[in-house]
C-alpha cells in the first residue's frame, strides 16, 4: 500500500469518527470538537489528493494545499463563534435564565 | 472585459464583482463611525447594491447570455470565475429587493431614542451587509471552493442575527443552527474535495463537462446534497429552523426565512441540474421530491397546531421549501414540460421570498403593537392594524396558491408539469399542501377580521414600516401576472447552451 | 520503514480523535484534540505540505485549542444525558457507512491523479513569487483569501454581538485567570520579542519559502496573547478606533488593491505589471497584521462588564 492510500484511509476513518461524535456528542462543546475532528479528516483527504497530484517540481498540487490553509482558518472562525455562544449560554443559565441587562421586548 | 454592455452601465464583469464587494464597504463606517451616521450610509450602500443587481439583470437580458468575470484575469481551472445566468440574475434582484426593504423596515426613525445602546443597530447592519455579500457570491460563483467560503460567510452572518436580542432561548437556537450549518458546510467541502480528486477542477462548468457517473461522483454529490439539506432545513433535518427563525428580531427573521434559506436550495439546483449527469439526476430527483413532500405535509400540519404567530410562520417556511424540492424530478426529466416546472420552481422561490418577508415583518409589527404574538389574542386586529394584517393576509394568499398571487401561478406550473409527466403523487401533494396552507393562514386572518370582544390596547408602530411589509406582499401578488409559460429569461445561460462559451 | 512511521502516525491520530469524542471531562477532551492537531501537523509534513503543517499547528491545534479551553473553563453547565444505546448504535452504523463510502472512493481514485500543479508551475514566473502556495492564495485565487479575511472579521463581529449592550465598547475578560508569577512574566519578556521576530520572518519569507500571512499572523497573535496574559500589554478596549483600523487594514487593504486592479491592470484583483511582488508583499503585510489582531481578539472573546479604571 502506498503512503497516500494509507493516509487516505486514515482520513476516511477520521471523518467517520467526527460524524459519530457530531451525532452522539453531549452538549454543544462536544459537537464543536467533533466538527473540528471531521474537518481535520476532510482536510487530510484534500492533502492526499494534493500529494497524489505531485508534479512539475512540486511535492504536491499547490492548489488544494492552499485551499486547506483557507479551510483551517475558516474552521477556527467557526469554533470561535461557537465557543462564544456556549459561554454566553452558560452565563445566562447561571443567572437563572433571567437576564437583567437585556432590553425586554416580547417578540 | 466582456462585451455586450448597455450604454451608460459599467461592464457586466465589473457589476458581478461589485455585487459581491459593494456590501462589504458598508462595514467601514459601521466600525469606525457612530451608528446613526453609519446607518444612513448603509442605506446608501443598500440603494447602490440594488442598482448593481438591476444592472446585472438588464445586461443579462440585453446580451441574451450569461455575464461572466474572471478574478484577477485568471481563468478556470487555475483561477476563479463568476457567472450570472438568468436564474442567478433573478436571485440577485430578488435578494436586493428583499434586503433593501428589510433595511427600510429596520431603520430607526429620527425620533427613536437609542435606549439599547450602540450594539444592536451596529451589529445588525454589519450582519445584514455580510449576508448580502455572501448571498450574491452564492448566486454568481462558479467555483466550488469559493462557494464554500460564501456559505461560511453566510453562516457566520446569519447565526448572530438569530440571537441579537441576547435571550437564552435565542442563543440556544443560534447554537443549534450553527452546529447544523457547520455540519452542512463540512459535508459540502467533503464533496468538493472528491470532485477535485476526480476531475482536477473546482469550476462547476468544467467539472460538468468531465463528469460521468462513477462511485466517487455519487459519494461526492451525496455528501454535498446532505450538507445542503441540513442548511436548507429539509425534513427531517428541519428541527433547527423554527426556533431560530421565530426567535430572531423580526427584520432578521424576514431575512433568514425569505432569502438566506434559499442559498442552499439554489446550490442544490446547481448540483443536480448543472453539475450532475442527467442520468443520475433523473434517479435522485424522486428521492428529493419525496423528502419535499414529507416536509410539506408534516410541517404544514405542525404549523396548524402552533399557538404563536412567529412559530407558525417559521413552520410554514419549513413546509414551503418542500415545494422547491418537488421541482427536481420534474425539471431533470428531458421533456418539454420540464422547462415549465423549472419556471414554476423559480417563481415559487421568488414569490415565497417576498411573501415570507412580508409576513414576518407584519408579525413583528403586530407583536410590537399588541405586546405578544399569541394567535388567540389577535381577534379583531384587522380594524386596529389594517395595513399589517393586509400584508400578512396577502402574503398568505400567495402561500395558499390562490389567484392572482405569484404562488398560484408557480403552483399551476408545477402542477401541470407533474400531471403531464405522469407524477400524480406530486400533483396530489401540491393540492393538499395548498389546503393546509389555507388552514394555517386563515386561522390567523379570519379571527383578525372579526369584531374584537374587548377593544385592543395597542402601542403605536411606525406607519411606514407597515407599508414596507405591504409593499413586499404586493410584489408577491404581482408576480402572479407573469405569463403562464416557460420563461425565456430563466433559460439564459442554462446548461444546454454551455457548449458555446467554452474557454 | 517510512510506511511503518506513517502507519504509526495514522494510528496516533485515530487514537487522539477517539479520545476526543469519548466521554470524559471537557479539559481532557480538548487536550486530546490539541494532540490530534499536532499529530496532523506531522501528517502534513509527510504529505509534503509544510505550509499546511505550520497552519495546522498554529491555528488548527494551537489557537483553536486555546478557544476551546476558554470555553470549557467558562461553561460549567452539567453535561446533558448521554444519548440512548439505540441512537448510538445508529450513529455507529452511519459512521461505518461513511467510512466504507470514503474508503471505497480513496481506493478507486483515478490514475494518474488530475492536478493543477503544471498550471501553477507555468504561471508562477508571472507572479514573481517563489512559494507556489502563496501564489495560489494571493494571486490565482485571491478572491477566496480576501473573503477569508472577511470571514475572520465577521466571526469577531459575531462574537462581539454576543456581549450585553452596556459592555459593547468594553474590554474582553481575563483569559484563563491563572496566577501569573514573576517568573512567568520574566519568561514572557524573553519569549515575546523572539516570537514576534519569528512571526515577522514567517510572513516575510512566505513569498518564497513555506510560511505566509496566516502562519505569521497566528504566531504574532500568540505573542500578543502571552504579553497580555503576563501583564506586559493592557487588555484592549474594543471600541478604540485605532484597534478597529488594525482589524480593517487587511481585508480593506486587499479590497483596495483589488479595486485598483481595474485601474492599473485589467481586472479586479489583478496586480499592476512590473510591481506585482512589491504590491503583493504590502497586501501580505496588511493581512498579517489584521490576522494577528483578529485571532488574538477572537481568543480573548466578547467584551465583558467591569469596573471602569
Amino acid at each position: 500500500m502506498s503512503a497516500e492510500t494509507l493516509f487516505g484511509l486514515a482520513a476516511a476513518a477520521l471523518c467517520a469518527i467526527g460524524i459519530y461524535g457530531l451525532m452522539v456528542g453531549r452538549g454543544a462543546l462536544a459537537r464543536l470538537i467533533a466538527f473540528n475532528l471531521l474537518g481535520g479528516g476532510v482536510f487530510v483527504l484534500f492533502g492526499v489528493v494534493a500529494r497524489r497530484g505531485a508534479g512539475a517540481g512540486f511535492g504536491g498540487d499547490p492548489v488544494p494545499q492552499a485551499l486547506v490553509i483557507t479551510g483551517i482558518v475558516v474552521a477556527f472562525s467557526a469554533t470561535a463563534l461557537g465557543a462564544a455562544l456556549v459561554e454566553r449560554l452558560a452565563q445566562l443559565r447561571a443567572k437563572g435564565g433571567a437576564p437583567s441587562e437585556e432590553p425586554e421586548a416580547d417578540t | 472585459m466582456s462585451g455586450g454592455a448597455l450604454p451608460g452601465l459599467p461592464p457586466a464583469d465589473m457589476l458581478l464583482v461589485l455585487a459581491v464587494i459593494l456590501p462589504l464597504f458598508g462595514l467601514l463606517p459601521l466600525l469606525l463611525l457612530g451608528s446613526r451616521l453609519a446607518e444612513r450610509l448603509t442605506l446608501l450602500v443598500l440603494a447602490a447594491g440594488l442598482a448593481v443587481a438591476l444592472g446585472i439583470g438588464a445586461e443579462v437580458a440585453a446580451a441574451g447570455q450569461a455575464a461572466t468575470a474572471f478574478i484577477g484575469g485568471w481563468r478556470p481551472p487555475l483561477g476563479v470565475g463568476l457567472r450570472a445566468d438568468g436564474l442567478s440574475a433573478v436571485m440577485l434582484v430578488m435578494t436586493a429587493v428583499v434586503l433593501c426593504a428589510t433595511g427600510l423596515y429596520a431603520m430607526t426613525g429620527p425620533a427613536t431614542p437609542r435606549a439599547a445602546g450602540e450594539r444592536m443597530p451596529t451589529a445588525f447592519w454589519m450582519l445584514l451587509l455580510c449576508v448580502w455579500s455572501a448571498l450574491n457570491l452564492v448566486f454568481v460563483a462558479e467555483d466550488l471552493f469559493t462557494l464554500y467560503v460564501a456559505l461560511e460567510l453566510l453562516t457566520f452572518a446569519a447565526v448572530p442575527l438569530v440571537c441579537l436580542d441576547g435571550k437564552e432561548g435565542q442563543i440556544e437556537a443560534a447554537l443549534r443552527y450553527l452546529v447544523f450549518a457547520l455540519f452542512g458546510s463540512v459535508l459540502y467541502l467533503l464533496g468538493t474535495v472528491l470532485i477535485y480528486a476526480l476531475y482536477g477542477t473546482l469550476d462547476i462548468i468544467l467539472a460538468a463537462r468531465r463528469a460521468s457517473v462513477s462511485p466517487g461522483l455519487v459519494v461526492a454529490l451525496a455528501a454535498m446534497t446532505a450538507g445542503m439539506m441540513a442548511k436548507a432545513a429539509l425534513f427531517p433535518l428541519h428541527l433547527w429552523l423554527p426556533p431560530a427563525h421565530s426567535g430572531a428580531p423580526p427584520a432578521a427573521s424576514a431575512m433568514l426565512s425569505a432569502v438566506v434559506i434559499k442559498a442552499p436550495i439554489f446550490l442544490l439546483v446547481r448540483f443536480w441540474l448543472d453539475l450532475a449527469p442527467e442520468s443520475l439526476a433523473v434517479k435522485v430527483g424522486p428521492i428529493l421530491a419525496g423528502l419535499g413532500a414529507a416536509a410539506i405535509l408534516m410541517c404544514s400540519l405542525v404549523a396548524l397546531a402552533q399557538h404563536r404567530l412567529k412559530l407558525l410562520i417559521a413552520y410554514s417556511t419549513a413546509a414551503q421549501i418542500g415545494y422547491l424540492f418537488l421541482m427536481f424530478p420534474l425539471a431533470a426529466a428531458a421533456s418539454a414540460w420540464s422547462a415549465l416546472a423549472w419556471t414554476g420552481g423559480a417563481l415559487h422561490l421568488a414569490s415565497h421570498a417576498f411573501s415570507k418577508a412580508a409576513m414576518f415583518m407584519a408579525a413583528g409589527l403586530i407583536a410590537e403593537a399588541v405586546g405578544h404574538d399569541r394567535i388567540k389574542g389577535l381577534t379583531g386586529l384587522g380594524r386596529a392594524l389594517p395595513v399589517s394584517v393586509a400584508a400578512f393576509g396577502l402574503g398568505g394568499l400567495s402561500l395558499m396558491g390562490l389567484p392572482p398571487a405569484g404562488g398560484f401561478v408557480a403552483k399551476v406550473m408545477l402542477l401541470s408539469a407533474a400531471v403531464h409527466l405522469g407524477n400524480w403523487w406530486i400533483a396530489l401533494v401540491i393540492l393538499i399542501g395548498g389546503l393546509l396552507a389555507g388552514g394555517y393562514v386563515l386561522r390567523v386572518v379570519v379571527p383578525a377580521l372579526q369584531r374584537p370582544a374587548a377593544p385592543l390596547a395597542l402601542r403605536p408602530v411606525a406607519g411606514w414600516r407597515e407599508w414596507v411589509a405591504l409593499a413586499l406582499a404586493l410584489v408577491a401578488v404581482g408576480l402572479g401576472f407573469v405569463p403562464l409559460e416557460p420563461s425565456a429569461y430563466l433559460a439564459i445561460g442554462r446548461p444546454a447552451s454551455w457548449a458555446e462559451g467554452a474557454p | 520503514m517510512s510506511l511503518a512511521f506513517d502507519a504509526l502516525l495514522c494510528l496516533l491520530a485515530l487514537l487522539a480523535a477517539l479520545r476526543a469524542v469519548a466521554a470524559g471531562e471537557g479539559f481532557s477532551r480538548v487536550a486530546a484534540f490539541m494532540a490530534y492537531g499536532l499529530i496532523l501537523g506531522l501528517v502534513w509534513v509527510r504529505l509534503a505540505a509544510v505550509d499546511v503543517a505550520l497552519t495546522e499547528v498554529a491555528v488548527g491545534s494551537g489557537v483553536t485549542g486555546l478557544v476551546l479551553l476558554r470555553a470549557v473553563a467558562r461553561d460549567d453547565a452539567p453535561a446533558p444525558l448521554a444519548a440512548g444505546l439505540a441512537y448510538r448504535l445508529l450513529a455507529g452504523v452511519v459512521a461505518l457507512l461513511v467510512f466504507a463510502g470514503l474508503a471505497a472512493v480513496v481506493l478507486l481514485l483515478p490514475e494518474p491523479a488530475p492536478s493543477l500543479a503544471p498550471e501553477v508551475a507555468r504561471h508562477l514566473p508571472a507572479t514573481d513569487l517563489g512559494n507556489p502556495i502563496t501564489a495560489v492564495l494571493i494571486v490565482f485565487r485571491a478572491l477566496d483569501t480576501l473573503l477569508e479575511t472577511v470571514v475572520l472579521l465577521l466571526a469577531l463581529i459575531g462574537v462581539w454581538a454576543l456581549s450585553p449592550d452596556r459592555t459593547w465598547a468594553g474590554r474582553p475578560a481575563v483569559l484563563l485567570p491563572a496566577p501569573w508569577s514573576g517568573a512567568l512574566e520574566f519568561l514572557a519578556r524573553l519569549v515575546v520579542p523572539v516570537g514576534v521576530l519569528v512571526g515577522l520572518y514567517m510572513f516575510w519569507a512566505g513569498a518564497d519559502v513555506p510560511g505566509g500571512a496566516f502562519q505569521g499572523g497566528a504566531v504574532l497573535a500568540a505573542m500578543a496573547l502571552m504579553a497580555i496574559a503576563a501583564g506586559l500589554l493592557p487588555r484592549p478596549v474594543l471600541a478604540r478606533r485605532r484597534l478597529r483600523a488594525l482589524l480593517l487594514a487587511g481585508p480593506f487593504g486587499f479590497l483596495l488593491v483589488g479595486v485598483l486592479g481595474w485601474v492599473f491592470a485589467d481586472a479586479f484583483l489583478a496586480y499592476p505589471p512590473g510591481v506585482e511582488k512589491a504590491v503583493i508583499i504590502l497586501v501580505e503585510a496588511a493581512i498579517t497584521l489584521s490576522i494577528a489582531v483578529t485571532l488574538a481578539l477572537l481568543v480573548l472573546g466578547p467584551p465583558v462588564a467591569e469596573e471602569t479604571e
